[in-house]
């Protein structure tokens, strides 16, 4: 029976339900029980938003505080992962990908095709990402496609409570390396989400708002700008195809093919830089395969390619907005 | 120093030291040919640390090794044959063709792999002896690593955890003096590795490479006292290599006339041979006979990996994920 509960509360409930159904699942990471070998209680702190709170009380034993020593625990993530385990390790920050990569990129990515098709690292890295917390640059950033473009990861980015506890319980059936990535402005976002054990497959894109104007895809947070834009547009008259990839590796190309070539208008929303983002990677693809069905050119809405900076006046003006979303549909349908 | 090994114990030690000295001098010869692509680092001269190191494990144990990683296969029974074919690029080999020299890996008998990266098994074996742990098994985790690795960030991390979580692992820092051309006496900032086992909280051991007698005996302590539950051990396996980093360095960063004189004086199949057959433990024509099947074996398996298939085109896509 589904009902409201948060986004964070969807991941909670999603590791709770894994934990409880196969003991090979394991849960690693900087204070995600919080307080070991302090005096206070083992799970005070539960993460550091306290996104796996109640978790250690849980499953004693399998809900493991490490040291700051990202390399460290990301890389036993992936060797207990090859030994019969299946780690959910949290990297806390996206950004901290900096201090461990080598671990998920040449190591687990790499294990399977570099091994013959013998290895099978079933580990998922979870990692809070994106901006508008005033956290500046070294705790905002996306990143997500710089994962994307790595063979052998697969990578999922959540906009909503019920895809989130689906995508995260996949991602922990799932037999290959996951990104799993959580917008931290999104924890407190409610929606409704089924009590039950569900999963939500990889590289299906959810078709958020059907339309025959303008196509719109967007990511993770985005997708909740692109309906904001939407319901917008629709008073106007415009009628929005909003696509939610929701994985972008696999990616769901088809979806937004389909789309395009109905519409034949393209914008596509990206928190992240513009360069070698998921928005030109999108863009790259309907170019080469819907060339002709293009009346307009395509129009992707992203961060300027700076770092997130800290201010709020500069923030607010990195991120992309509703209003500039709708400006980039209008320029797209009126164009002539 | 009495053996703790049976005859059979004995033959094997010896038997698998050959082996990984057989295969590396024919990949030495045929390296030069051109014929085989790649970066091939050979582990000529550091037979004794992987087998005596190795014949302390069982099927279940693994071991994470190196971009020197021929021997620590071997050692951990990866079969040759396949390793040749590996090294020859065939789709006959190990890893199908798509590993090469430096990510030769066989996760059935334990070997989680030859490792591109300086350093980067550290933290994966890491990861396999926590599995090991958490599921009450007493199974263990070897990392190998070199003087070079031994400087890395991810080796450090690795011992703090695996003494923070009281893991059941085995690091093996095998010191061959260079690390690619830069002296081991240059880059490493204190006397011995194995000094740095105090700042962890474990035990750190110094034995010498070229005596497998010495490597088996520490090992065998190390090995139990993680079976045990003692926690990690540090074990730096003084020794040296015979070839370059890689094959066609000229090493003229060594001194004139160093190998040929380790050759002569300390070889570890030399020393493990004299020993042996003074004692009467084994006979000098029981060790030739190993000898002769050895280089049947290798010779067999570079005929073979030479005539073997490539990869196919189809292969290019394969194995990029279980399912995508």
């Amino acid at each position: 029976m589904a009902r409201k509960i948060t986004y964070q509360q969807a991941i909670n409930e999603a590791l709770d339900q894994e934990m409880a159904r196969d003991p090979s699942v394991i849960v690693m990471g900087e204070d995600v029980a919080g307080g070991a070998g302090a005096p206070g209680e083992e799970d005070s702190w539960g993460g550091v938003l306290g996104v796996t709170k109640g978790l250690y009380a849980k499953h004693p034993g399998r809900v493991l505080d490490t040291p700051i020593s990202e390399s460290g625990y990301i890389g036993a993530a992936v060797g207990a992962a090859c030994n019969g385990m299946r780690p959910v390790a949290e990297l806390m920050f996206i950004d901290f990908m900096g201090v461990c990569f080598d671990q998920i990129f040449n190591q687990a990515a790499k294990f399977r095709y570099m091994f013959g098709g013998k290895a099978k690292t079933p580990v998922v890295i979870r990692a809070m990402y994106g901006a508008g917390f005033r956290a500046a640059a070294q705790h905002s950033q996306c990143l997500y496609n710089i994962f994307t473009h790595i063979p052998g990861l697969k990578v999922v980015l959540p906009s909503n409570p019920y895809d989130a506890k689906g995508l995260l319980i996949q991602s922990i059936r799932d037999n290959d390396p996951v990104i799993f990535l959580e917008h931290k402005a999104l924890y407190t976002m409610e929606g409704d989400v089924p009590e039950e054990s569900y999963i939500v497959p990889f590289g299906e894109a959810a078709v958020v708002q059907e339309g025959d104007d303008v196509t719109i895809v967007a990511f993770g947070r985005m997708v909740n700008y692109a309906k904001d834009a939407g319901a917008s547009l629709r008073k106007k008259g415009v009628q929005c195809e909003i696509i939610d990839p929701r994985t972008t590796s696999p990616m769901d190309f088809d979806t937004i093919l389909e789309s395009v070539e109905r519409t034949g208008r393209l914008v596509i929303v990206d928190e992240s830089h513009p360069r070698c983002s998921m928005a030109s990677d999108v863009s790259g693809f309907i170019a080469q395969e819907a060339f002709r069905a293009l009346k307009a050119p395509i129009q992707m809405v992203t961060a300027p390619h700076v770092p997130v900076p800290f201010a709020a006046s500069l923030e607010d003006l990195y991120i992309p907005s509703p209003a500039r979303i709708e400006e980039a549909v209008m320029r797209v349908k009126e164009y002539r | 120093m009495s053996s703790s090994l049976t005859r059979e114990g004995l033959l094997q030690a010896y038997r698998t030291m050959r082996t990984i000295r057989e295969f590396e001098e024919r990949l030495h010869v045929d390296f030069a040919t051109g014929e085989i692509p790649g970066f091939v680092h050979l582990y000529a001269g550091e037979e004794a640390s992987a087998t005596g190191i190795c014949m302390h494990l069982n099927r279940d144990d693994y071991i994470a090794s190196t971009h020197r990683g021929h021997g620590h296969c071997i050692a951990k029974g990866v079969d040759p044959v396949g390793m040749m074919a590996e090294i020859w690029g065939k789709r006959t080999g190990t890893c199908k063709g798509k590993g090469g020299s430096m990510h030769i890996a066989d996760l059935d008998v334990g070997m989680l792999g030859a490792n591109g990266i300086v350093g980067g098994g550290g933290p994966l074996i890491c990861g396999t002896a926590l599995a090991s742990k958490l599921r009450g098994s007493n199974n263990v985790g070897v990392c190998f690593f070199g003087d070079g690795a031994s400087n890395q960030g991810t080796i450090f991390e690795a011992m703090n955890l695996a003494a923070v979580w009281k893991l059941p692992v085995i690091f093996v820092g095998e010191n061959n003096g260079y690390a690619e051309a830069t002296a081991s006496k240059f880059s490493v900032a204190c006397e011995n590795i194995a000094d740095r086992a105090s700042a962890f909280g474990m035990p750190g051991v110094i034995t010498d490479g070229f005596d497998f007698f010495a490597v088996h005996e520490a090992a065998g302590e190390a090995v139990k006292r993680a079976r045990e539950g003692g926690g990690p051990t540090l074990l730096e396996v003084k020794l040296s290599r015979y070839y370059g980093h890689f094959e066609g360095d000229q090493q003229t960063y060594r001194a004139p006339g160093e190998v040929q004189k380790l050759r002569e004086t300390k070889d570890c199949l030399m020393q493990f041979a004299r020993r042996v057959t003074s004692r009467g433990e084994l006979s000098m024509a029981e060790l030739e006979a190993i000898d002769v099947e050895v280089k049947t074996l290798i010779d067999a398996s570079v005929v073979k990996a030479k005539a073997d298939p490539l990869p196919l085109p189809e292969d290019l896509m394969a194995d990029v994920y279980v399912s995508y």
